[in-house]
């Protein structure tokens, strides 16, 4: 049951093969199993039971509330939850508790959704691994999966030691690992530069970002507002499909949401061919850091729409060389100013330093922050300093604006959707991935997934195949704006083209189990 | 300490003046005359006074000051500009304060229409041009009571721009001829204000009050063509009238609804300017105008001294009446402006632009509002010259003094009075009274229909007008007694009996031989003081034309 999609087990709650209770309970039990991955900095277990058992009484009454009641979700913590810690993985929110709802979260909320709990990230959702959070790095499911450790035992050189687990990416990472792990069928990411798309394609997950405007911020704890939008991740199209249902529309909270109707529900026609359609394949996204894999798996996408009737074009997005470095000072610009609310007064974290209130503030960011967020904050002030804003900031809007018409322009020569790689190769080892500092590294990984966001457009991650080492890599489709539905209805029929293997996770139960006994072990020999 | 002495030049005359109410700073010339219109383009920098120090020497040490202007007004809405919290002076402490105004994570700005109205109402009443797309900005510092650590505003494209504001000096022998004067309006800005905080010294401890974080403000910019206190101080306070007249801001001072800023330089003429201090704290009109004198002279008699004026914020301290540099803003300030990413540009129509299918609740269009623009205080003023026929200064009075026009119309509303007579008595006799002991007008015990039934009785001859002071000052003291009570309690009535009347001027005449003698011997004057002691006899009750006559008769023959 566990294994299935959301649009399965939700059939299955509706025919009673299983009652929300015991889904929850499966659930939670999987989550206390896997508690090693670190997905998860809060588990609402009282809460969700407390939700599964309302649901079970309205399935009984016959007064479902629709697909997603019944339904274990994650949220990441950078949602805010009323009455639910909400850290964004930093010391400077320890111990907050939200009074409200995000829009999101009440919505999912108010379609009948049991919340399982929050999941993990890199503070405050700046990172590309889930490493940076103050509670600790998101293990990757997939490392104990048994595609990759057959594939681990066939390499001679591999050492077979549980140091060498996998990242997630991020900065979704906690989201990832709860669904790909089975302890949630759908989870909210953010995703302001790549944040779900990343580690979806990492996990083995669909990750949706919708159009900017489609979905409300309200209570998404902001890392760049210009470029975040609540970003979705399933097992496959058709869930993000529900939930992307369940969250769309006009919010009177968030000025940014778009009033103009959308088609609602968002069901998804399965494509009988694809012989009107146009894909555009952006040249400027092969570049040599693109991993051979990817690169074959990318170009065998392209054929396979072409031998499915479709156009394939190459399109030129010229400015894409300069997402980067445009991104870096928006981000950090608007990082530097987000952050400027957290000075230990009225919520949040505050020092024991009282000599000043100047002195209180300093102390209490510099305890509050990591080196990650201090460090955009820091690049962000300079930025936005009298003399350096015309020169840093006005020039990266202006490049944010070519970059976005380099998407008109393609969309505008017939093309549907483009399609790129998600991410330059699978996912590394931690080990790994933390030779390279926070900023390298959200500069490499963010490079596909960076210029959807300025320019405000729906993309989406598909897992495609498993690489050579038995890990899951991502291809991501990119829509017009608005044209969500559109774009999920190409992913869906690509989906079914390439039949993404299921995640074998019997090797993680076993290394669970084996967890279980040590922690046992360990615990009785303290006593 | 009282404000300094400021000596004036013009014309080879000098006058001196130590504070507004008394003196001015103004040329007296002889004025052009009101025009009701506005006068756009004409800077008051043209015509602005000249200061000398107090030792002037030949020729040389002429000063001007140039000042400009930074006001706040709160807009009065029920609710503030970006949340749906709601705003009242006086509440309790933090008990009107949404999570968007305490800056909780995750909160969003959600624009208030009303705001916006007010704003675009207020620059059309200023005679700006209204952009019809404006857009938020974020202004960054650390302050305990800016939760967000920024300010949202408009810095770089404000709702409205370059307009005028229309005030009127008064000059002349008795302050009574009016010179238009004009300053030129930069901007109209829609920003939030800031929290309170209140800070306990005993303890150490700063206690905040987020109930005004977040209230609406209209900031109006001033272009610096100011030149003094009293220019600053009519500018404000006709501002202020306008404000009222449209409902867009309660501009209460004392309530902290409308605050200024002044900034304040000093050049010789045809020099560039002087540094500029900006002075903070001015929260009565009247403290407005001796800061910036006070200032003025400050700067005067550094720069005379040898010494150099810094680029600082000052504090205007009420009760030294002094100027104070403020040390802990001493640090330059970089506010980092950005756009503000969370609210997209406000954008406003007109007649022409409106979109055929727009929702009319979510579009605001320029020209409806305009419609509804009430009459603004120049409009009042010169319906009142040519209604009632009075003095355009009187109109000035009339709506100076808050409550005042409203009582004056009750007043004409009620009696069969000339209205000449009315806005005598209104503004002699009734302000009078007030001034003397400090009243407003609300908490006159004369009321309207009191003051009209007085006047119906002397427009009805039943009284003469010294015995209207009389009942009048019956009145103030004993509320609630009708004039016509006190009229016969005290036999005020006019002495209709000419019989009597002849007989008391014969017996007073024989009484004062050296007076009749006097008047014989070709004073003609001397007649008044025979009538003067009629009059007294009667208790006022005499009308002095009977007397007069009646004298004259006897006299003659």
């Amino acid at each position: 049951m566990l294994g299935r999609t959301l649009r399965e087990v939700s059939a299955a709650l509706k025919q009673g093969q299983i009652t929300p209770t015991e889904l929850c309970q499966k659930c939670l039990s999987l989550i206390k199993k896997t508690k090693f991955l670190n997905a998860y900095i809060t588990v609402s277990e009282e809460v969700a039971l407390k939700q599964a058992e309302e649901s079970e009484q309205r399935y009984k009454n016959g007064q479902s509330l629709g697909d997603l009641d019944g339904i274990p979700v994650a949220v990441k913590d950078n949602f805010s939850t009323s009455g639910i810690e909400t850290t964004c993985a930093s010391n400077m929110l320890k111990g907050y508790i939200p009074p409200y709802n995000a829009t999101v979260v009440q919505k999912l909320l108010d379609q009948g959704a049991l919340l399982m709990g929050k999941t993990n990230l890199d503070e405050f959702a700046m990172g590309s691994g889930s490493t940076d959070g103050v509670f600790g790095p998101v293990k990757n499911p997939w490392s104990y999966s048994k595609q990759y450790r057959e594939k681990r035992k066939q390499n001679p050189h591999s050492k077979n030691e549980d140091s060498d687990w996998l990242i997630t990416g991020g900065s979704s990472g906690g989201s990832a690992a709860a669904v790909s792990a089975f302890t949630c069928y759908a989870a909210l990411g953010s995703d302001t530069g790549g944040s779900t798309r990343n580690p979806a394609a990492h996990c083995g997950l669909v990750g949706f970002k919708p159009s900017y405007g489609l979905v409300s911020r309200h209570g998404l704890i902001p890392l760049v507002n210009s470029m975040d939008v609540p970003g979705i991740l399933t097992r496959c199209v058709d869930d993000a499909a529900i939930v992307l249902g369940a969250l769309a529309g006009p919010d009177p909270k968030d000025s940014t949401t778009v009033h103009d109707p959308i088609n609602k529900p968002f069901m998804l026609p399965s494509l009988a061919d694809v012989s009107k359609l146009c894909i555009g394949i952006p040249k400027e996204y092969l570049v040599p850091e693109l991993s051979s894999e990817v690169r074959s798996l990318w170009s065998k996408a392209a054929d396979l729409f072409e031998s499915g009737g479709a156009k394939v074009l190459e399109v030129s997005l010229p400015h894409t060389s300069y997402s980067i470095v445009c991104y870096h000072v928006l981000c950090t610009s608007e990082v530097a100013s987000n952050m400027a609310r957290f000075d230990g007064l009225q919520y949040g974290h505050r020092c024991d330093i009282d000599v000043s209130t100047e002195a209180m503030y300093a102390a209490t960011r510099r305890e509050g922050f990591n080196d990650v967020v201090r460090g955009r904050i820091l690049s962000g002030n300079f930025f936005l300093l009298k003399e350096n804003y015309e020169n840093y900031f006005v020039k990266a809007q202006k490049v944010r604006r070519l970059i976005a018409n380099d998407f008109v322009n393609a969309f505008n020569s017939g093309v549907d959707v483009l399609l790129t790689p998600t991410t330059l190769s699978e996912a590394v080892p931690y080990l790994e991935f933390i030779k390279e500092d926070n900023r390298t590294r959200s500069a490499q990984d963010d490079i596909f997934t960076q210029a959807v966001n300025m320019a405000g457009l729906p993309a989406v991650s598909i897992p495609v195949a498993l690489s050579n080492q038995g890990l899951p890599i991502g291809l991501q489709f990119i829509g017009r704006a608005f044209c969500d539905q559109q774009l999920l209805t190409v992913a869906k029929w690509f989906e079914k083209q390439v039949q993404f293997p299921v995640i074998q996770l019997q090797e993680l139960m076993d290394y669970c189990s084996a967890v279980l006994e040590n922690e046992k072990l360990a615990s009785v020999s303290l006593k | 300490m009282a404000a300094p002495m400021l000596r004036w030049v013009g014309r080879g005359r000098r006058w001196t003046f130590a504070q507004v109410d008394g003196g001015s700073c103004h040329r007296r010339e002889a004025p052009t005359g009101f025009t009701s219109n506005r006068i756009r383009g004409q800077s008051s920098v043209a015509q602005q006074p000249l200061y000398t120090t107090q030792k002037p020497r030949k020729g040389e040490h002429k000063w001007a000051a140039v000042v400009g202007l930074e006001i706040h007004a709160q807009i009065s809405s029920n609710s503030k500009l970006f949340s749906g919290s709601q705003v009242r002076f006086s509440a309790p402490p933090n008990s009107l304060v949404s999570f968007f105004d305490a800056s909780l994570p995750g909160t969003l700005p959600v624009l208030n229409r009303r705001c916006v109205e007010a704003a675009v109402m207020t620059g059309l009443a200023l005679n700006c041009h209204i952009n019809k797309k404006s857009l938020f900005d974020r202004k960054h510092y650390f302050y305990a009571d800016l939760p967000a650590g920024y300010q949202i505003t408009q810095q770089r494209l404000p709702i409205a721009v370059n307009g005028s504001l229309t005030y009127g000096i008064c000059a002349g022998k008795k302050q009574s001829q009016v010179i238009p004067k004009t300053v030129r309006i930069k901007q109209i800005q829609l920003e939030q204000d800031s929290g309170k905080s209140l800070h306990d010294d005993l303890r150490s401890q700063t206690l905040i009050d987020l109930n005004r974080a977040g209230v609406g403000l209209l900031e109006v910019v001033l272009e610096p063509d100011l030149s003094c206190g009293e220019e600053a101080a009519t500018a404000v306070r006709e501002l202020q009238l306008i404000l009222q007249a449209l409902g867009t801001s309660q501009a209460n001072m004392a309530e902290g609804q409308l605050r200024v800023d002044a900034n304040i330089s000093v050049h010789h003429p045809g020099e560039p300017l002087g540094v500029r201090t900006e002075v903070k704290n001015l929260n009565s009109i009247r403290f407005l105008a001796k800061a910036i004198d006070y200032e003025i002279q400050r700067q005067i008699n550094e720069l005379e001294n040898g010494g150099e004026i810094l680029n600082e914020t000052r504090s205007f301290h009420y009760q030294l009446g002094c100027t104070m540099s403020m040390r802990d803003k001493e640090g330059k300030q970089d506010y980092r402006f950005m756009p503000e990413p969370n609210l997209p540009p406000l954008v406003l129509y007109d007649a022409t632009s409106l979109p055929a299918d727009a929702d009319p609740q979510q579009v605001i269009n320029i020209d409806q509002i305009r419609e509804t623009l009430p009459e603004l205080p120049s409009v009042t003023r010169e319906r009142l010259v040519q209604q009632y026929g009075m003095l355009l200064e009187h109109s000035f009075t009339l709506l100076n003094e808050v409550g005042l026009l409203e009582f004056f119309q009750n007043v004409i509303k009620e009696t069969r009075a000339e209205p000449k007579k009315v806005t005598s008595w209104v503004l002699n006799t009734f302000l009078g009274y007030l001034k003397q002991q400090n009243l407003a007008v609300s908490e006159s015990p004369v009321t309207p229909s009191a003051l009209a039934e007085l006047l119906d009785l002397l427009d009805s001859r039943t009284i003469s007008s010294a015995a209207a002071k009389q009942v009048f000052e019956e009145m103030w003291k004993r509320e609630g007694k009708t004039p016509g009570q006190i009229v016969s309690e005290k036999q005020l009535e006019l002495m209709e009996d000419r019989g009597a009347l002849e007989q008391l001027c014969h017996s007073m005449m024989e009484a004062h031989p050296q007076v009749v003698m006097d008047l014989k011997e070709g004073n003609p004057r001397a007649i008044n003081k025979l009538i003067g002691l009629v009059r007294k006899a009667t208790q006022n009750r005499a009308d002095p034309a009977m007397i007069k006559e009646i004298l004259e008769k006897k006299l003659s023959s």
